[in-house]
């Protein structure tokens, strides 16, 4: 493996997230270091979904036996650079805004002749899951280190932000949460992990920016689509369907909060 | 009382107009608008999974209430809602509000129960330790509510505050209108005997809250 810098944040905090619950605790927590230290010094893991995520855009697939080099992320045909720190945003072509994951199963679909209602039922992790993956590691980045710039221009991408920003602090299920109980200060922690407050900037670039991700936990790359997945079952909400609305709003209003400040880190190294 | 999600986020819109804040600058209109086409995007991004059905998106006119962003709830609405819950609370069949506080330990550890991943017929925990400092000896505990480490020891292990804690946990917007804490009691997360543990927990004299 290349060995590249990343910017990878490893504070006390990062490790703090390794602590599990006690009794078990010393051991557990200094084998959980070690291992993340060894990690680091390796590179982060995701470099390996890169790798393919790249070879995948230029490899004839599909039942069409074409690349998706000519899938427009935004920012035209082909254009990959830059184009994640700009997402979601809207598509005259498919008249709706629409995140990077999203995207990619049009692009998928119409080049490529993939189905993208086949591939958004398929569980995370597995067959054309494990390639959009290793896609959205690759296309993330290449907009490394840019800030966010997510428009708010059109009426489509104003309205998916005003739905984001409602779905966010929609309370409900047998706990009464939303997003907003574990996301809506500054400085909480849920047991010893850190939770960003995602109404604010600079907690919106960091918790946006970093996701896709290589989880330390589970040795998988999660998509952003995979991150609020798991947040709803923590919410104890009902299945969020793959590429939905409310997860496009949500992202939609996370993107517009970061904007301007920060960087993106995508695809970081996570817990 | 069954409402539909579009209803439940209009009253929401309602309510936080009446409370004098329906979103700086944006007419009330286009307010309302993105509010039905948020209610729109809830009813369609769902599926049920496991035990987490549909009907989970359906909110009570309290949480529908307590979702509106920028919210600002103004004294006498906060005591109307703090009224509705209090009276809605079932205090124990017996009388008797404590119970075993190594019990009430476990219930407060686990944080299991009612996610798509569940059985419908598993343990549900109380999740404490996500939101609270409880113990001295547990570190990894959440910051979300307030530490209650030494509850009984400050506060007295009295019929006061027994009310008080029942209050809490079975519905805390009893005490404090929109908490984010769970409705426990209320909404059936955990029964009225497993309460009693968790009271325990936090005012027995002899519980590590205390004793340590
Ligand atoms: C019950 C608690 C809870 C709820 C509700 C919740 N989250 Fe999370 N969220 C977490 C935790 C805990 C983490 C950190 C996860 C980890 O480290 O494994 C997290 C992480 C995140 C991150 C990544 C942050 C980072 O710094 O890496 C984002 C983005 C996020 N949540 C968004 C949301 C959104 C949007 C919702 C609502 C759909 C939501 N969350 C609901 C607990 C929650
Ligand atoms: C998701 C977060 C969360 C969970 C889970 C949670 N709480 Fe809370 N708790 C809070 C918040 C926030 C407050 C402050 C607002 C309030 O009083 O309602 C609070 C307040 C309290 C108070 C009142 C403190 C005071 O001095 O007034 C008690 C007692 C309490 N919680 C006990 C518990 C117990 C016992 C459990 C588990 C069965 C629990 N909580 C679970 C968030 C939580």
């Amino acid at each position: 493996m290349k060995s590249r810098k990343y910017a990878v944040c490893l504070g006390v905090s990062a490790l703090a997230l390794m602590v599990p619950t006690l009794p078990a605790l010393a051991d557990a927590t200094s084998d959980g270091i070690a291992h993340y230290r060894e990690l680091l010094a390796e590179g982060n893991p995701a470099e390996l979904w890169e790798m393919r995520g790249e070879e995948l855009w230029r490899e004839a697939r599909g039942p069409k036996k074409a690349t998706l080099e000519q899938c427009d992320l935004g920012q035209g045909a082909g254009v990959v650079k830059g184009a994640f720190v700009t997402l979601p945003r809207y598509f005259a072509d498919t008249k709706r805004v629409q995140d990077l994951e999203s995207r990619l199963l049009t692009c998928m679909e119409t080049l490529q002749g993939i189905p993208a209602a086949e591939v958004a039922a398929t569980p995370f992790g597995k067959g054309e899951q494990e390639n959009i993956e290793a896609l959205v590691a690759w296309i993330s980045a290449e907009s490394r280190g840019m800030q966010f710039n997510v428009p708010t221009s059109h009426p489509e991408e104003k309205r998916m932000y005003e739905v984001g920003k409602r779905a966010f602090h929609f309370r409900g299920g047998p706990h009464d949460f939303g997003c907003v109980t574990c996301h809506g200060d500054d400085g909480k922690r849920i047991r010893l992990q850190d939770l960003p407050n995602l109404t604010q900037p600079a907690d919106a670039a960091r918790g946006f920016g970093a996701w896709p991700a290589y989880r330390v936990s589970s040795g998988e790359l999660w998509s952003m689509q995979r991150r609020l997945n798991d947040c709803f079952r923590q919410q104890r909400f009902p299945y969020p369907l793959y590429g939905s609305d409310v997860t496009i709003a949500l992202s939609t209003y996370l993107g517009v909060t970061a904007n301007g400040a920060g960087e993106s880190i995508a695809p970081a190294i996570k817990r | 009382m069954k409402m539909t999600i579009r209803n439940s986020a209009l009253m929401a819109v309602t309510v936080a107009a009446l409370g004098g804040c329906a979103g700086g600058n944006m007419g009330t209109a286009q307010q309302a608008a993105y509010d039905r086409d948020t209610a729109d995007v809830m009813a369609r991004s769902f599926r049920a999974q496991g035990i987490a059905t549909l009907d989970r998106l359906q909110q009570d006119p309290l949480m529908a209430t307590c979702s509106a962003p920028d919210r600002h709830l103004g004294d006498e609405q906060a005591e109307q809602i703090q009224a509705a819950a209090m009276a809605g609370i079932k205090w124990p069949s017996d009388g008797n509000f404590l119970g075993d506080w190594k019990e009430g330990e476990k219930l407060a550890q686990s944080g299991k129960g009612l996610t798509w991943k569940d059985k419908a017929d598993g343990a549900n925990g109380g999740n404490c330790y996500n939101c609270h400092r409880i113990s001295k000896t547990e570190i990894s505990y959440g910051t979300i509510g307030p530490s209650l480490y030494q509850y009984g020891k400050l506060h007295g292990n009295t019929e006061k505050t027994q009310k008080y804690v029942w209050a809490k946990i079975w519905n805390p917007n009893a005490t404090m209108a929109c908490s984010n804490m769970p409705r426990f009691g209320h909404s059936g997360i955990l029964d009225e005997k497993q309460i009693r543990h968790i009271v325990a927990l936090l005012l027995d004299p002899k519980s590590p809250v205390n004793a340590e």
